[in-house]
């Protein structure tokens, strides 16, 4: 259910908590105006919102100081394209059996076919709670300790090529200093005034951000997963293999 | 409900901006300083923590963590497993309170699926849940008294938490990694007899408490050595997403996603959040004590009043999960640990960003051990808490 407005689940109970973030969303569409580029709520459970890119440490600015979003969660990233290795579950046999290369693609970084170029050109968080233009985005998110809600904030950073650059939250949240530097090394996205931007876990001289989807897993080319091979039937089952025998068990 | 204001004295507020000011004259007067490295292989780190801290006399000027002996890649790897098999791998993020860290992976898992497990199943999920609280907080209880010299506190530590993990054990046939969550339930019922026997190995937990507080929090040097040592004013601890420090916040009771009763049982049981106001070590070990005896109290409740019924609800064999995204937190014996599931409708997901509560207690060391004095480091250190494996995932 992707970019739904507004999904409205259960009733009940769950209305007061509703208005909260009704309020909230409310509240930071009028302070944003056009920077609050889309939102998603589900009624009872969570609210993300996508900011535009100059926005992103405004928008904590805001929630910390004015909203009152005292407590930082987490910060981090994340990579929209499909992994061009193709489906790991998928057995090296049936690649070679639907005339695909057993590895799921050509091989290493850099040297992906065409299809795999075309489609990280198109990859994006269109179809993700809030939507996104591009393949890279951060997110964060915050709490309220007195209205007791929490809200993921989004902003989209920017394709393969472009600088990949956005404000950092350090100044807000000192605390988004070591989440600012994971997402640096594991996503290869630069954050903006941070204070000290080097890598965290990473070996000073590593090369590649393992995190983007096409930065390969080496274990699984040099091991290949064997696939599903073993599923048995559950006693009573017929066999119908795969998804049919799940979904008629649903 | 507002939060607390934390009640630090201005005892502590002046030996803190004491130790900041002569911090900050020392940098400015280019005194020349020692680089001491501590770690990866001290006993103090708890595992493989290398700290880099820069020295003038006994003063520390600024301190360096340096992270990733123990980088598994986990973020990674759980992008191509499938969800059952995430399950296995995430037992061994905090290694010693294993079965809490799968609970918050399941559940958001389940709000994907629109799946709730049964009253049985949350119930038993809940039970073991403060099990692992125990059994992760009785080592910690002992162990800082390691760090100051005293080596009692880590025998008796271990003699104990074999009553709880041999209890997990008799449940789920691991001692640290229980791997018994499942999505819509668990995998088994609790063996015959069980519920006795927990009840007398909570017993076992209670006097250990009780020893542990003549042994330690009564004890001068003890006191000496953390009163007033290490204090993290609340703003700073909840910029940096670390729970302390008088603040009345804690998942079990305030979760915001889907409120206290989401898969787990916490609005049925009469429980108390314990705060101290102090927010220094001294503090932070007095309320991990309490949490224990809280922790008892709560498996006490939940021990009486299991409910009858099935314990797994019906899932299909294979599990997929629809498109969307949840992220779902739970307060775990370290902290906050929350698991931000990205699915595109899969056998695996797309991306899950795992919160760990260590990454967060460990984020705030270059801000707390800068001006303190070397002894307090490790005293500091302990009392954070951390475990490697949830730091480094």
């Amino acid at each position: 259910m992707p970019s739904a407005d507004t999904e409205t689940t259960d009733a009940g109970a769950e209305t007061a908590v509703d208005e909260g973030r009704s309020a909230l969303l409310e509240a930071l569409t009028a302070e944003l105006g056009d920077a609050l580029l889309d939102s998603h709520l589900i009624a009872g459970k969570d609210l993300w919102i996508r900011v535009g890119t100059d926005a992103w440490a405004s928008t904590a600015d805001y929630l910390r100081n004015r909203q009152r979003f005292r407590f930082f969660d987490f910060l981090s990233a994340i990579d929209w394209m499909p992994s061009p290795y193709g489906r790991s579950l998928d057995a090296a046999v049936d690649n070679i059996l639907e005339g695909g290369n057993p590895l799921g693609s050509s091989g290493l970084v850099g040297d992906h076919d065409e299809g795999g170029d075309a489609a990280a050109h198109q990859a994006s968080g269109a179809g993700a709670y809030a939507g996104g233009e591009t393949r890279f985005q951060v997110f964060a998110r915050v709490y309220s300790l007195t209205t007791k809600l929490g809200v993921t904030i989004k902003a989209d950073v920017g394709n393969l090529g472009d600088p990949l650059q956005v404000g950092t939250w350090t100044g807000t949240y000192p605390g988004a200093d070591w989440h600012e530097r994971e997402a640096y090394e594991m996503f290869g996205i630069t954050f903006v005034g941070h204070p000290g931007l080097r890598k965290l876990y990473l070996p000073g001289d590593f090369e590649g951000n393992p995190m983007r989807k096409d930065f390969p897993l080496l274990a699984r080319l040099i091991k290949p997963w064997p696939g599903i091979v073993d599923v048995e039937p559950m006693p009573g089952v017929a066999d119908e293999g795969g998804d049919a025998a799940g979904e008629g068990e649903a | 409900m507002t939060a607390t204001q934390p009640n630090v004295d201005r005892r502590q507020l002046s030996y803190i901006a004491g130790q900041a000011a002569d911090a900050r004259v020392n940098v400015e007067l280019e005194a020349e300083g020692m680089t001491l490295n501590i770690g990866p292989q001290h006993p103090a780190t708890h595992g493989t923590l290398r700290l880099v801290v820069r020295l003038d006399g006994e003063q520390v000027i600024e301190a360096d963590p340096i992270m990733g002996y123990m980088h598994r890649g986990y973020e990674k790897l759980v992008e191509v497993r499938t969800y059952p098999q995430i399950n296995t791998l995430i037992n061994r993020i905090d290694w010693l309170g294993s079965f809490a860290n799968e609970v918050p992976f399941i559940l958001a898992c389940e709000q994907l699926m629109g799946i709730e497990a049964p009253p049985r199943a949350q119930w038993i999920r809940t039970l073991f849940f403060e099990l692992s609280r125990i059994a992760n907080l009785t080592l910690f209880l002992g162990d800082m008294g390691v760090q100051l010299g005293a080596v009692t506190p880590v025998f008796y530590a271990f003699r104990d938490r074999e009553h709880i993990l041999n209890q997990i054990e008799a449940a789920t046939g691991g001692r640290f990694h229980p791997n018994f969550d499942r999505i819509g339930g668990l995998k088994d019922d609790l063996p015959a007899g069980w519920v006795d026997e927990t009840r007398r190995a909570l017993g076992q937990i209670r006097k250990f408490c009780d020893v542990m507080e003549d042994l330690i929090v009564g004890n001068e040097i003890f006191e000496a050595r953390t009163r007033g040592i290490g204090v993290i004013p609340a703003d700073v601890a909840l910029s940096y997403g670390v729970r302390a420090s008088g603040v009345d916040w804690d998942l079990r009771r305030d979760n915001p996603v889907g409120g206290p009763g989401a898969g787990l049982v916490y609005d049925k049981l009469d429980w108390k959040v314990w705060t101290h106001p102090d927010g220094d070590s001294f503090a932070r070990y007095w309320v991990r004590l309490q949490e224990v005896r809280e922790a008892c109290h709560m498996v006490d409740q939940l021990l009486d009043s299991i409910p009858a019924g099935p314990i797994m609800a019906k899932v299909p064999r294979i599990i997929k999960v629809p498109e969307g995204e949840a992220y779902v937190a739970t307060e775990n014996p370290l902290g906050e640990m929350g698991y931000y599931v990205v699915s595109q409708g899969g056998l695996e997901p797309f991306r899950v960003k795992i919160r760990s509560a260590s990454f967060s207690n460990m984020s705030i060391t270059p801000w707390v051990l800068k001006g303190t004095y070397v002894p307090d480091v490790i005293t500091i250190l302990a009392s954070l808490y951390f475990i490697l494996g949830d730091i480094d995932r």
